[in-house]
């Protein structure tokens, strides 16, 4: 009966992976975690378009991966989007999508629109039921204008004039909500996505290093990578190198490591590339 | 074997929900729907400026509660089939139609989604109606709907106050009066009021600010002052 078990294979789902993830999890071996980019990242419209901003720390844990990641991924010339949650996910969707919007482009013949790279994403997500740990900023200008979405990972969209999102998106919304208004100027809007952006640095672990920022209008893209940088690391006062000619030594030689070596043709002639 | 123990709970953590109040009555020339903006991921207002009530036909609105995912990726599949009904067949889709759709669509995924949804609307056939599509899937016709986490803090006012025979004005003042009280009780609800009158000729949409809402006992008489009206209790027609 027993060598009978092992050949018999039952239909349906196999749970077993399950049972030893649990065991391993109780003896203190957890499953190890996705680089998260816990995060600070917002959008706000203006006069002529959208504004993005985000900060440049991703996270492991409690570990800083990266002090200077780009969380402002491209999309199409005219629509970037912001990418919080796992960092792979916000990598790969967005890389996606842009894909899909360039096809989506060339086949129709016409600059793509904000809520078709929108409705693609809040597909694909919905799709995969919140496993794909994806929280996007989506903002962009076509021929309706410009337009600013947030995507959570379930798939629910959000169309708002000012957005924020990510672990820093408490502290950037208090900012928000206190200074924004109408039809700002392309200055003022860049100024409060920054003092956005630095709350979130300053006030949110999960968020530090960097102010990157994205202005989009009608007409141009301007992606400003570190637009600000509010933790630059000092030069160290001292330094631990030894000074010049503190070793002694008695002699010294040269070699050159780069090989040298000459190639002689097989033949005199030049190959014949002519077709005639 | 032992038993497995999957956290149903777990599955969906951070998902954005609608507690919401929504709310469709019916009147002679049309249906009146409304809501509440507030959209939260647990403590959080995500979003208190929501528009819940959402398009699907020309005459044929839904008010949407639970995962704001789910009923949004309904709501979409819903408005893609009626697009597509109108082209097929030539003529606009009942307001039955549609709620059959959404009911169908609930029914059968019943176990993926959370979604309670009222559907409203006008057509040639019944004139104005209101389908009610709460979370097994089940369908109801009802001169009035009530739905969401809000809700349930209003049957006993609804119960008491409808009566049958209502024009347009009477219909507004209760949902703006209902809505209002359930906002009042339910912490997941608030923000503005958002209404449709859907009749025959169109849909006109209606606002009422979170700062103008309508005022019920208020507590003067415990605290012994009487305090002035902050702002009367008036209405903007959006454009």
């Amino acid at each position: 009966m027993a060598a009978a078990a092992t050949v018999y294979n039952p239909v349906g789902f196999d749970f077993s992976n399950q049972i030893r993830n649990n065991f391993l999890a109780d003896r203190g071996i957890p499953l190890p975690k996705a680089t998260s980019t816990g995060t600070t990242i917002v959008g706000c419209l203006f006069k002529d378009g959208i504004v993005l901003g985000a900060d440049t720390r991703a996270t492991e844990g409690e570990i800083v991966a990266d002090k200077n990641c780009e969380k402002i991924h491209y999309i199409t010339e005219s629509i970037r989007c912001c990418g919080a949650g796992t960092a792979a996910d916000t990598e790969f969707t967005t890389a996606m999508i842009s894909s899909n919007m360039e096809l989506h482009a060339l086949s129709t013949g016409r600059k793509p629109r904000v809520v078709t790279a929108m409705t693609m994403l809040k597909q694909y997500l919905f799709r995969y039921q919140g496993h794909v740990g994806a929280a996007l900023v989506l903002g962009g200008v076509d021929a309706t204008g410009p337009h600013l979405f947030t995507i959570h990972p379930h798939g629910s969209t959000d169309k708002l004039p000012y957005v924020t999102m990510g672990s820093g998106s408490l502290a950037a919304m208090a900012v928000f909500e206190a200074q924004w208004k109408p039809s700002m100027t392309r200055e003022e809007a860049l100024d409060l996505v920054n003092a956005a952006i630095s709350a979130g640095i300053f006030n949110d672990l999960g968020s530090g290093s960097n102010v990157d920022a994205c202005v989009i209008t009608a007409t141009k893209t301007d992606m400003l990578r570190n637009f600000v940088k509010p933790n630059e690391r000092v030069t160290k006062e001292r330094t631990y190198g030894f000074r010049r000619g503190t070793t002694a030594f008695t002699k010294e030689e040269i070699r050159n490591l780069v090989v040298h070596e000459e190639i002689i043709g097989v033949r005199d002639d030049a190959m014949d590339v002519d077709g005639s | 074997m032992e038993a497995l123990s999957v956290d149903i709970g777990r599955l969906k953590s951070g998902e954005v929900n609608l507690g919401t109040s929504i709310m469709a009555v019916q009147f002679k020339d049309g249906v009146i729907i409304g809501a509440d903006s507030r959209t939260t991921t647990g403590a959080y207002i995500a979003n208190r400026v929501t528009d819940k009530l959402t398009y699907v036909h020309d005459r044929i609105y839904c008010c949407r509660s639970g995962s704001a995912a789910d009923t949004q990726a309904v709501a979409d599949i819903v408005h893609y089939y009626l697009q597509m009904y109108k082209q097929h067949m030539g003529r606009e889709p009942s307001v039955h139609t549609a709620a059959s759709l959404f009911q169908n669509i609930c029914y059968q995924n019943k176990d993926a989604l959370s979604a309670g949804i009222i559907v409203a609307g006008w057509d040639k056939e019944d004139g104005p109606s209101v389908y009610n599509i709460p979370l097994g899937g089940g369908i109801f016709r009802q001169p009035w709907a009530i739905g969401g986490s809000g809700s349930t803090y209003v049957y006993g006012y609804c119960d008491a106050t409808y009566q049958e025979g209502w024009g347009k004005d009477e219909t507004i003042e209760f949902v703006k009066n209902t809505l209002s009280l359930a906002m009042a009780r339910d912490g997941s609800s608030g923000g503005v009021i958002r209404m449709c009158v859907i009749t025959e000729g169109g849909v006109e949409r209606l606002f009422v600010p979170g700062d103008r809402l309508p005022k019920f006992w208020q507590g003067q008489e415990v605290i012994g002052k009487t305090f002035k009206a902050a702002a009367d209790t008036e209405m903007i027609v959006e454009g």
